[in-house]
C-alpha cells in the first residue's frame, strides 16, 4: 500500500477530519493546545472511550454488546455499597470487576450456548444490570470514598497524567496487539466475517465469542470504578446511556456494524475526533445536546462519505482494511 | 393437536397464559389487585406503548430496527403542544393529523437514510436519534409545555370512558392504541402490500427476485413507523400534559423490548402485532404490580424486567426450535411411510 492510498483509506479520511478539527480549535482558542486542557479533554470522557476500545473487538467479530452502560452502573454502584457495609475499598473493586465478569459471562452464555442474537440478550441486560444497580443504591448517593480512592480518579499519577489516562494508553496498545497482531485477532476477524467458514474451519466459535463478552464486561465493570473515583460519588444513574455513545465512536472509527472489518486506529482516531470536536463545540457555546445531534450526523455521514469517494476514484479507493464497503 | 395451530397463534396462546400465570400471581400476593383499578391503570398507560411497540413491529419485520422513536415522540408531543398552544381554538381532528404527518416526516427521514442511501439501520437511526433530539432542543428554546396551556379537551381526552362494564372501563386513550393494532394487525394478515414486509424480512433477495420493491417497501415500514410514532407522540402530550426536552427518552429500546417479548423475531420476517401488544402490556403489567409487591423494594422492577425479557426469548427459541425439529421428524416418518407403501403396491401388483 502506498501512502497516497493509505491516505485514501477510512483511516486517512479521519486522520484528515482530526488534524482540521484541531487546526479550528486552536485558532479559536490559546487555551486548547495547553496540556491541562488536553488531559481535561480526554479526562471527561475517559470511562466511555475505554469501553469504547473493547466494543471494537465485539462489533469486528459481528456481535455488540448494548448492556456496557448498565454493566459500567453496575459496578459503581456495587462498589458504593460494598463500601458502605463495611467492605475496604481495595477488595470492593477486585468484586466488581469480578461482578463485571459474571455478568459477561452472563450475556456469553445466552448468546453462544442458547443461541440468542446479542442485540436481544444485551438489551435484556442493559435494563437488568441497570435494575441490579438501583436495587442496590435504591435513590441514595453514595460518597465519602476513601481518600486515595478519589485521588486516582482526579490527580495525576505520573506527573499531571491521571491513572485512567494511563489505563486507556495501556489497554489501547494491549488490544491493538490483540486485535492486529495476535491469532485471536485473525480469529475475531475471521468469525465476524463468516462465522459459518470460521465454524468450519476449526475455530471454537461460542469459545471466542464467550472470552469477548467476558472481556466486555470485566473492562465495563472497570470503566465504572473508574467513573466512581473520578466523580467521587455513585448513583442509581451512573452512566445510564452510555452505550449509544460509545457505539457510534466506534461506528465512526470504520468498523462495520456486520462484522469483519475495521481496526483499533480507527477507533482511536474516531475517539480523538469526537473529543475534539465536543471541545471546540463546548469552546464555541454549544450546548450538550446539540453536539450529540452533530456527531449523529457524522455517524450518518461516516456511512455514506466512503460511497461518494468510491464514486469518485473508482476501483483504487478500498474502504478500511482493503476491502470495498457498500 | 399441538401440529394444528400455527406457531404463531401457539406463540399468542402461550403469552396470553404467561399474562394470566402473571395476573393470578400477583393476585395472591398483592391484597385487593384484582379489580377494575387494575385494568384501568394499565390500560391507560399501555396505550402509548401499544402505538411504539407496533411502529416497531413494522420496522423490525423488514429486517431493521428503528431506535429514533423515542426522540419521534419527544418531538412531536412538544411540537403539538407548542401548536395547540399558540392556536387553542384548532380543530381536534387537525391537530392528530399535524401530529402524524410529523411523525411521518421523521419516518420519511429515516426511511430515506435505509432505504435509499443504504446506510444500515441501526447506524442511521442511532444517527436520527441524537439528530430528532437536538432537534427539539433547539426547537424547545429552553422551554416546557405545561398542561395549563393545553385545552380541556386535550387533557381529557385520554380518560373519556367509552364503554363501562362494572368497574372496568374502556378509556379513549386505550381503544385508540386497540384499534391501530387491530387495523395493522388486519392489514399484515390479509393485505397483500403489508405481507411483502413478511417476504423482504425472511429473505431480501428472494423478495427482490420475486418482483417485490425492497426499497419502497421498506422506506413504507419506515414512513408508518414514524406516523404511528407522531400519533403515539400526540397521546404522550394528551396523558402528560407536561413536555420537557427528555419526553420519549428511552422509548426506543422499551418498543424493541415489547416486540421481542411478544415473539418478533428480531431478525425480520416474523411476529405479529397483537403479540407485540401483548408482550407492552406483560411488560407494563409487571411493572406495575412490582410497586405494590410488599415482599420486595420497588427498586426491583428494571432487573425482574430485564430477567422476564431473557427468559422470554429464550423459551421463545428453544420451543419454536423443537416445533420445528418435531414437524420435520413427523414429515420424514411421513415421507418414509409413504415410500415403503407405494413399493408395497408395487411389489404386489
Amino acid at each position: 500500500m502506498t501512502i497516497v492510498s493509505r491516505l485514501r483509506s477510512w483511516e486517512g479520511f479521519l486522520l484528515g477530519a482530526l488534524v482540521a478539527i484541531i487546526a479550528v480549535n486552536a485558532s479559536l482558542s490559546p487555551e486548547f493546545l495547553t496540556v491541562a486542557n488536553q488531559i481535561n479533554l480526554f479526562q471527561l470522557s475517559i470511562e466511555k472511550i475505554i469501553v469504547a476500545l473493547m466494543m471494537t473487538l465485539i462489533i469486528v467479530n459481528a456481535e455488540i454488546d448494548l448492556s456496557v452502560g448498565s454493566m459500567m452502573g453496575l459496578s459503581a454502584c456495587a462498589f458504593g455499597w460494598l463500601f458502605q457495609q463495611g467492605i475496604p475499598a481495595g477488595a470492593a473493586m477486585a468484586i466488581c470487576l469480578g461482578v463485571g465478569v459474571a455478568g459477561g459471562a452472563v450475556n456469553g452464555y445466552f448468546i453462544t450456548r442458547v443461541g440468542l442474537p446479542s442485540l436481544v440478550v444485551t438489551l435484556a441486560t442493559l435494563i437488568g444490570f441497570r435494575g441490579l444497580a438501583r436495587v442496590l443504591v435504591e435513590d441514595r448517593g453514595i460518597t465519602d470514598f476513601p481518600e486515595w480512592f478519589d485521588r486516582l480518579g482526579q490527580a495525576g499519577l505520573i506527573g499531571p497524567l491521571p491513572f485512567a489516562l494511563l489505563a486507556f494508553a495501556v489497554l489501547f496498545v494491549c488490544l491493538w496487539i490483540i486485535l492486529q497482531l495476535s491469532g485471536f485477532g485473525r480469529k475475531t476477524y475471521v468469525i465476524g466475517t463468516n462465522r459459518e467458514v470460521a465454524e468450519y474451519a476449526g475455530i471454537d466459535t461460542a469459545r471466542h465469542k464467550m472470552t469477548l463478552f467476558i472481556a466486555s464486561g470485566a473492562i465495563s465493570a472497570f470503566a465504572g470504578l473508574l467513573y466512581a473515583a473520578r466523580v467521587g460519588a455513585v448513583r442509581g444513574d451512573v452512566a445510564l446511556g452510555f452505550e449509544l455513545d460509545i457505539i457510534t465512536i466506534v461506528l465512526l472509527g470504520g468498523v462495520s456494524i456486520f462484522g469483519g472489518t475495521g481496526t483499533m486506529i480507527g477507533t482511536l482516531l474516531a475517539i480523538l475526533i469526537v473529543l475534539n470536536l465536543r471541545n471546540g463545540m463546548a469552546l464555541l457555546n454549544i450546548t450538550g445536546h446539540i453536539q450529540t445531534g452533530v456527531i449523529g450526523i457524522l455517524l450518518i455521514a461516516s456511512v455514506i462519505a466512503p460511497r461518494f469517494n468510491l464514486a469518485l476514484f473508482p476501483a483504487r479507493s478500498p474502504g478500511p482494511s482493503g476491502q470495498i464497503k457498500d | 393437536m399441538l401440529h394444528r395451530i400455527s406457531p404463531q397463534t401457539l406463540r399468542i396462546l402461550a403469552l396470553f397464559a404467561v399474562l394470566v400465570a402473571v395476573i393470578l400471581f400477583f393476585s395472591t400476593q398483592v391484597p385487593n389487585y384484582l379489580n377494575g383499578r387494575l385494568f384501568n391503570r394499565i390500560s391507560s398507560s399501555v396505550a402509548i406503548m401499544a402505538l411504539i411497540a407496533t411502529a416497531q413491529t413494522l420496522v423490525i419485520l423488514t429486517r431493521n430496527i428503528d431506535l429514533s422513536i423515542g426522540s419521534v415522540v419527544g418531538f412531536v408531543a412538544f411540537a403539538t403542544g407548542s401548536l395547540i398552544t399558540g392556536h387553542p381554538d384548532l380543530a381536534p381532528l387537525v391537530l392528530v393529523c399535524y401530529s402524524i404527518m410529523l411523525g411521518a416526516v421523521f419516518g420519511i427521514i429515516n426511511g430515506l437514510l435505509v432505504a435509499f442511501a443504504r446506510v444500515p439501520a441501526i447506524i442511521a437511526t442511532l444517527g436520527t436519534m441524537a439528530l430528532f433530539r437536538s432537534a427539539l432542543v433547539e426547537y424547545s428554546d429552553a422551554k416546557s409545555i405545561t398542561a395549563s396551556n393545553l385545552p380541556d379537551w386535550l387533557v381529557s381526552f385520554p380518560n373519556i370512558v367509552l364503554l363501562q362494564i362494572g368497574q372496568l372501563q374502556l378509556r379513549a386513550a386505550f381503544v385508540t392504541a386497540l384499534i391501530v393494532v387491530i387495523a395493522v394487525h388486519f392489514a399484515l394478515t390479509r393485505l397483500r402490500p403489508a405481507r411483502k414486509l413478511y417476504a423482504i424480512g425472511s429473505n431480501p433477495e428472494a423478495a427482490q427476485m420475486a418482483g417485490i420493491n425492497v426499497r419502497m417497501t421498506v422506506f413504507a415500514a419506515f414512513v408508518m413507523a414514524g406516523a404511528l410514532a407522531g400519533l403515539a407522540g400526540f397521546m404522550f402530550l394528551a396523558r402528560f400534559g407536561t413536555i420537557t426536552v427528555v419526553a420519549g427518552l428511552g422509548f426506543e429500546l422499551k418498543s424493541v423490548a415489547a416486540a421481542v417479548v411478544g415473539g418478533v423475531n428480531i431478525f425480520g420476517g416474523s411476529g405479529t402485532v397483537i403479540g407485540a401488544l401483548i408482550g407492552a402490556i406483560l411488560v407494563d403489567l409487571i411493572d406495575t404490580s412490582l410497586v405494590r409487591w410488599q415482599l420486595v423494594s420497588e427498586f426491583w422492577r428494571e432487573a425482574v424486567l430485564g430477567a422476564l425479557i431473557l427468559i422470554a426469548v429464550a423459551t421463545d427459541t428453544i420451543m419454536m426450535r423443537r416445533l420445528t425439529a418435531l414437524r420435520q421428524a413427523r414429515e420424514h416418518r411421513k415421507a418414509v411411510s409413504e415410500f415403503i407403501a407405494t413399493k408395497q403396491k408395487r411389489a404386489g401388483s
